[in-house]
């Protein structure tokens, strides 16, 4: 402890006492805590100024003959050190100047440690049989930073998951690691779980968020007290500066009321706006221009009180402020949102000014996600000096202690963390509940979209497309990741309801995306990148494909995209990758979402005589990647319209509270989905992996009797997944046998839809892996070589007109040759360079 | 207790008397609303009180009690505000309890040196909410005009023209434009707008909407152009009002429309307040910098230009219809089922007055009876239930007759508004609101309407050129409106969604690029020389006592319940079967869906609340001969080769 002689800067400090005197605490913020403190009601806040315990030192006690006055503004201000407004100012504003190396290490010691005298003259005084608290609180300090001290040397975490403690022996104390890390790294920023410190000391918890003004002081001179006995050679660029997060107080921007005033409270919401840096001054620095005697005048309320006589020459009105010798410090305004999820329907989103300071600032942009720590404040409005009139409306923001962006890792990585919603536990009873029932694939596939009828097989496929397959990483030998959603293409005829059942599933996801086909290009779709207007700095929009990662992204009229435009999606389909080349930016997005695509065929009706590929004019490669494909055809029997009729007719005159029903039916199915997809990771048992090799053995088998292969490990995969998906609607660790034959069922369901030839009538995979049916290819062979016969049954003939080519050859086969036909054998025969075909003159080469 | 005319004249004394009388018991607050609120139960109390929306502001008394009836075109964030506050005397050092509920600036009552205690321990700080509203969008001519001389017919004041002060953006506008946009003739609008000249004029220039964003973007420089009091529909004028909302936050959403009951306060200080600020003063105080310029203007705009309400009871809307008594559930009920017996004579003398708009022909007149009392009455899950949007094509291209067509459904709703699908309106206009994050306010579009406002889109305007792509938007959001009645706010980082009951009924010459629910040609039977006067007498012929029963038919129909029996259900079903048995093409899920509709419609328009087998088999009657009649056409557009 060194001597009290070493207070300059101590007393330089004093300049911070500004906002926690009791005079300016009432006047930066309203003090609406009195009121709060007045009435019981909230229970977690004990009657404010008195101590808990001993109970003799009240305010007035405080205010009288303890103290002599000097040293009674002496404690706030020491407390007060770095309160959050002047939160994380660097010390050099001590000389006005920075100044660095072993010199500065050294004097932070030196007043840390006067700080530690000064504390513990205070604290020391309970001997005497009082207790003091910080006035207005029920704050003792010594105690407090001993609590705090305590915590932070024993407070272990085994179950920590948190990323930021990777690397850290989770059986050891964790903060003490972390002060080890600092020692190493020099970056002397301390943040501390709030949710740690209330489990550790709940009334040390309750302390921080209600008085984070007064308790986070002592807790960096706890914390500083603690590094430097540990590390007394460290050499750091300031004090270690506590930053508290993840206070449980307040969650929802729309939640903020009256009462968290001065309260630490977290909150989350999406930057919007940053404002430019503001330098904030701190200190003026003031220059006689007579005697060239220099003072210092310290900002009080944001007013400078200009000195109007020089105390050296004693002429008045001498002193000039020099700017480059005032301290300042930065400040940055930022502008939060409520993000859309927490927002009530059909209002509109609030909105919360946060000021961040000095290294805070510039650590978010618009547009991220983030989690806010901060002091809620509210001023009220400036008086006019020259009426006495006050608006009586006040001010709010957020002072803020600590940004974490819940976005962040997008780029790179799982966010599952930020995906996670908080379940009640009555609420995973329900669900655990419901999933246990045995028929809760049913249930649920038909609690989606009910008013849209039938089409089971489809509702269940997107059912297990909301669920999604178990995500898999190989990276390490090589293969990269597997694909674990399910993309599903929806085509059929115009009206029927294909649109209606992606606005469905759009509107039941968190991350959905709804695009159409017709109006989306490249660069909308994936990403585009761009320069700020102000800041020239290039940004990188995303598209919809990777807004929608993790999610569901519904592309309407698929067909209607251009080439361009659809061949991004080979690679986010297969490798749920994007990657990007443009203005200097290299890089590879994830863009780990599932495809719910809906074409119409190209004729307006759907051909029953042509293929899936023809009927929707899309490149094969592009279909294989679709695990189902479903046709939404009109199926014409009676029974089917019965029920269908019944089903509209009711539509329309059900009553409100059926309505109510369904809605709530909505939520569990969303709350279900989000419980699956976070907690719900099956793997394959023993006996399942079998079925699984038997259906893809089996599939093959069909083919090879017709000298054709019908399946592909594309088409193995797929059933993986599906079965998985399946398994995760269980809520079942295991995927079983049952799940497997599901998914065998609607992938069997799915081809015989889709892949079904329409020559043969046999299942066929090659149309949709190759474009065309195996039939269909050795007819355009059959054709190409009766053509060639043809020609060469005319002889030498160089040249013949296209024409009568044609008609010849119609002529000549039993079976109707289209024109496409014959051109296609055209083709063929060119490609065998026996032909050419020039305009309308067919030449043998 | 306080007489009767000081709680119109001066609520806040009232207020004030039971704040003194509660001795600082938080209970006054509720005391207050209580007594307001049973003072307008009174009978006839609604019409003493003075409407904002026809009273021009500056014969209003400040501090009185006046109604506002408006749509909630944007909420400001929460604001914190003294609930209670107390003054000292620094001579004296006397300290009086105050009240900041309904009022903006703390008042001193001229006492020099009174300062306010801010430290003071009986602060109260309560939290409060600031509403944005505009008067009704699109709101009709007779609708202003009988609220009007409903509610203010004793006072001499009825019909004096406003003042242009508190309208001064309205003025500056340039009439070369106006020409351009508006193809009307002026002697056809007058007729319409003998009455009050003054008050609306539709299709009025689209310019001062292509204004308003890039006004937003500049800088400060801009702070002296006149301010964008944010109308969703270009041309529209009246008061907008801040209304302070203090109870029941939750309870309104966007777009609402309300009769709000409460204090209006034009203290010329709030604008002293914040046009005192000079630059050196806002560099020192750090709450200053916070606020842009744009921020300032569109949240505290000058008192006299846009007043601030205090609301101490506000009356959700279901429609704004001043024939309807909307004061009461029960005097609603007795007037419905009186008009009830009416409704099949009112609707037989109303579909010939349609028929003859449409010169003569009476099938396309059904269809637009049974589209002008569509609403939206349900969404399961994401479909709107009870939607009809109606597209009649064939309408004769170059001619006014679709704006006649649409003056005429503006005499008979109470809210309409015609867009006129040129390419360059598509390509410029505003539709979908959008949110000015640098002035913090949602930039309204023409498409912030209120329920069941009727929407003319007129496509007979639209000709070949180039849409860009705030044209393809403005179409991607009407086509959104059409099929799902909702509109994509934009929230710049995100879209929202805002369900929206819109009528939307289409006029254009061949089928509408629009998706509609049903396409009805006009099939002209008369074809008169000269088009505008025939119409316009037609129009002139019907007297305003039947005009005035057509609109209260309107609404009457609209807001009826329906059902249908199990019995029906059933013979609708069978119904059903057996037409796709005779030809599976001809009938689809979506035809039920349409035929469904227009029966329950039919129902509602005849005053039958539910559905027949009379009433099915008409619906299916007249949807046949609708597609007879579309038959040719759309084998002109289909894809056979």
């Amino acid at each position: 402890m060194s001597s009290p002689t070493s207070t300059p800067g101590g007393r330089k400090r004093n300049r911070n006492d500004i906002p926690a005197t009791p005079g300016s605490i009432g006047s930066t913020s309203p003090p609406s805590q009195r009121r709060r403190g007045q009435d019981s009601s909230n229970a977690d806040l004990p009657a404010m100024p008195t101590s808990p315990a001993t109970d003799i030192a009240s305010p007035t006690v405080h205010d009288t003959s303890l103290f002599s006055s000097p040293r009674r503004s002496v404690l706030p201000s020491e407390v007060d050190m770095s309160s959050p407004l002047m939160y994380g100012t660097p010390s050099s504003r001590v000389e006005g100047t920075p100044r660095s190396g072993a010199n500065e290490t050294v004097l932070f010691r030196e007043e840390c440690t006067s700080t530690v005298f000064d504390l513990q003259t205070v604290a020391s005084e309970p001997s005497v049989g009082q207790k003091l608290v910080i006035w207005g609180t029920d704050v003792n300090v010594g105690t407090c930073k001993e609590k705090f001290q305590r915590f932070l040397q024993r407070f272990i975490d085994p179950t920590s998951n948190e990323d930021e403690n990777a690397g850290l022996d989770l059986n050891e104390p964790l903060y003490m690691q972390k002060l080890e890390e600092i020692s190493v790294v020099g970056e002397p920023v301390l943040n501390v779980n709030c949710g740690h410190v209330q489990s550790f000391d709940a009334d040390l918890y309750r302390q921080l968020i209600c008085y984070p003004q007064e308790v986070i002081p002592t807790f960096d001179m706890a914390v500083n007290e603690l590094f430097f006995e540990r590390f007394p050679d460290s050499i750091l660029e300031h004090q270690i500066q506590v930053r508290p997060y993840n206070a449980l107080k307040t969650r929802n921007m729309r939640s903020l009321n009256p009462e968290d005033i001065d309260q630490m409270i977290t909150i989350s919401g999406m930057v919007i706006r940053t404002s430019q840096l503001i330098p904030e001054m701190q200190e003026a620095f003031f220059q006689c221009q007579v005697c060239a005697f220099s003072t210092r005048v310290e900002v009080d309320r944001g007013r400078i009180a200009e000195p109007a006589v020089c105390r050296h020459c004693n002429t008045t009105h001498s002193l000039a402020l020099i700017h480059n010798r005032s301290a300042f410090s930065d400040k940055q305004m930022i502008k939060v949102q409520e993000s859309p999820d927490d927002m009530p329907a059909g209002q509109t989103p609030h909105t919360t000014v946060v000021y961040a300071h000095n290294d805070l600032v510039d650590k978010v942009q618009p547009g991220d996600r983030i989690n806010i720590t901060g002091i809620y404040r509210a001023v009220p409005m400036r008086e006019n000096p020259r009426q006495s009139n006050v608006k009586s409306v006040y001010k709010t923001h957020i002072d803020a202690i600590h940004f974490r962006k819940t976005d962040e890792k997008r780029l790179h990585g799982l966010d599952e963390e930020a995906d996670q919603k908080l379940f009640t536990e009555e609420r995973v009873k329900t669900l655990k509940e419901l999933a246990a029932k045995p028929d809760v694939y049913e249930r649920l596939s038909s609690a989606l979209a009910p008013s849209i009828y039938e089409h089971e097989d489809i509702k269940k496929g997107i059912l297990l497309q909301l669920f999604g397959g178990t995500r898999k990483d190989f990276s390490q030998t090589g293969r990269g990741n597997f694909r674990a959603e399910v993309n599903i293409l929806l085509c059929g005829d115009p009206g029927t309801s294909k649109s209606q059942l992606l606005q469905y599933v759009f509107n039941l996801v968190p991350r959905g995306q709804y695009t159409s086909g017709k109006g989306s290009s490249a660069v909308g779709l994936t990403a585009y990148v761009m320069k700020d207007p102000e800041t020239k700095q290039l940004v990188l929009q995303t598209g919809a494909l990777v807004l929608s990662d993790n999610g569901i992204c519904c592309i309407d009229e698929f067909d209607k995209m251009s080439e361009s435009t659809r061949s991004v999606l080979h690679e986010v389909m297969e490798q749920q990758t994007l990657s990007i080349a443009k203005a200097g930016i290299i890089c590879q997005l994830n863009a780990r979402t599932s495809v719910l695509a809906a074409a119409n065929p190209v004729e307006s009706q759907w051909n029953p005589k042509k293929t899936t590929i023809e009927n929707i004019q899309l490149p094969h490669t592009l279909l294989s990647r679709f695990d189902l494909i479903f046709l939404m055809l009109d199926p014409q029997d009676e029974a089917y319209d019965r029920r269908l009729a019944h089903h509209l007719v009711s539509l329309y005159y059900q009553s409100e509270e059926q309505i109510e029903e369904e809605l709530l039916d909505m939520a569990v199915l969303k709350d279900y989905i989000a419980y699956a997809r976070t907690y719900i990771n099956p793997r394959l048992n023993e006996e399942a992996s079998q079925a699984l090799i038997e259906a893809y053995v089996d599939m093959r088998k069909i083919g090879s009797g017709r000298g054709m292969v019908s399946a592909y490990p594309r088409q193995l995969e797929s059933l993986i997944r599906l079965a998985e998906a399946h398994a995760k609607v269980r809520f079942s660790d295991k995927v079983e046998t049952i799940d497997v034959e599901e998914a065998k069922r609607l992938h069997r369901e799915a081809l015989k839809q889709s892949a079904t030839d329409p020559r043969t009538g046999f299942v066929d995979i090659s149309i949709l892996t190759t474009g065309m049916s195996a039939t269909a290819r050795k007819r355009k062979e059959e054709v190409a070589q009766a053509l060639k016969k043809m020609i060469q049954s005319k002889g030498k003939t160089p040249a013949m007109k296209y024409q009568q080519l044609f008609d010849d050859l119609r002529g000549q086969s039993e079976a109707a040759i289209t024109k496409d036909m014959f051109e296609e054998a055209l083709r063929a025969l060119a490609d065998e360079d026996y032909l050419t075909v020039t305009g309308k003159t067919v030449r043998l080469l | 207790m306080p007489s009767s005319n000081d709680w119109i004249n001066n609520p806040l004394g009232v207020v004030e008397e039971m704040f003194v009388q509660s001795n600082s018991n938080p209970e006054w607050e509720a005391k207050v609303l209580e007594y307001f609120k049973g003072k307008l139960k009174e009978k006839q109390a609604y019409s003493w009180i003075p409407s904002l929306n026809d009273v021009p502001l500056h014969y209003l008394k400040p501090n009185s009690l006046v109604k506002f009836r408006c749509l909630v075109q944007d909420m400001f964030d929460p604001e914190f505000y003294m609930g209670v506050y107390e003054t000292i005397d620094p001579s004296t050092k006397a300290k009086v309890l105050r009240f900041g509920k309904y009022k903006d600036v703390t008042e001193l009552r001229c006492v020099p040196h009174l300062q306010v205690d801010l430290n003071s321990r009986n602060t109260v700080t309560a939290e409060r909410q600031t509403f944005y509203c505009v008067p009704i969008p699109g709101e009709t001519l007779w609708e202003a005009f009988l609220n009007h001389s409903h509610t203010y017919a004793r006072s001499s004041q009825a019909r004096v023209v406003p003042s242009t002060s508190y309208i001064p953006s309205r003025q500056k506008r340039s009439y070369e434009e106006d020409d351009e946009m508006d193809t009307q003739p002026q002697k056809q609008r007058e007729p319409h707008t003998g009455g009050s000249p003054q008050l609306h004029a539709n299709g009025d220039s689209k310019r001062q909407e292509t204004e308003a964003p890039s006004g937003q973007t500049t800088s400060p420089s801009n702070a002296s152009s006149p301010l964008d009091l944010n109308f969703p529909l270009p041309g529209e004028r009246g008061p907008a009002c801040l209304v302070k909302v203090y109870e029941d936050l939750d309870s309104f959403k966007l777009n609402d429309m309300l009769e709000v009951y409460g204090i209006l306060s034009v203290n010329p200080l709030l604008s002293v307040l914040c046009e005192e600020k000079d630059p050196s003063a806002s560099l020192l105080d750090p709450t200053e910098s916070m606020e842009t310029p744009e921020e300032q203007r569109a949240h505290d705009p000058p008192a006299s230009l846009v007043p601030r309400l205090h609301m101490l009871h506000a009356r959700p809307l279901q429609h704004n219809n001043p024939l309807l008594p909307s004061d009461r559930a029960e005097d609603q009920h007795a007037f419905v089922s009186s008009f009830m017996v009416e409704m099949a004579s009112v609707r037989a003398e109303f579909l010939a007055y349609l028929t003859h708009i449409l010169l003569g022909d009476g099938l396309a007149a059904e269809y637009l009876l049974l589209h002008l009392i569509s609403s939206v009455y349900a969404r399961r899950d994401v479909l709107p239930l009870g939607k009809f949007t109606l597209n009649l094509s064939g309408c004769p291209p170059n001619s006014s007759f679709t704006e006649s067509l649409h003056q005429v459904i503006q005499e008979l709703v109470p809210c309409t508004y015609r867009l006129s699908m040129t390419l360059h309106n598509m390509n410029s206009l505003r539709l979908v609101p959008r949110k000015d994050y640098v002035a913090n306010r949602l930039v309204s579009g023409a498409l912030q309407l209120a329920r069941n406002t009727s929407l003319v889109l007129d496509e007979t305007r639209l000709e070949q050129g180039q849409l860009d792509a705030s044209g393809v938007q403005n179409i991607t959001a009407l086509g959104n409106l059409i099929s799902w009645q909702k509109v994509d706010y934009d929230f710049n980082y995100h879209q929202m969604e805002f369900p929206c009951n819109i009528n939307v009924f289409v006029t254009s010459e061949g089928r509408s690029l629009l998706p509609s629910d049903c396409q009805v040609p006009l099939q002209p039977q008369v074809t008169p020389p000269n088009l505008e006067e025939y119409l316009s007498t037609v129009h002139k012929a019907q007297l305003t006592s039947q005009i005035n029963k057509f609109r209260v038919y309107l609404s009457v129909a609209q807001t009826l319940d329906y059902s249908i029996s199990d019995e029906v259900t059933k013979a609708v079903e069978d119904d059903f079967v057996d037409m796709r048995k005779d030809d599976p093409q001809s009938v689809s899920a979506e035809d039920l869906h349409r035929m469904l509709v227009v029966a329950r419609l039919l129902s509602l328009s005849l005053g039958q609340t539910s559905l027949s087998r009379e009433g099915w088999m008409r619906a299916k009657h007249i949807d046949m001969l609708r597609r007879t009649r579309s038959q040719p056409q759309t084998t002109v557009n289909g894809n056979e080769p």
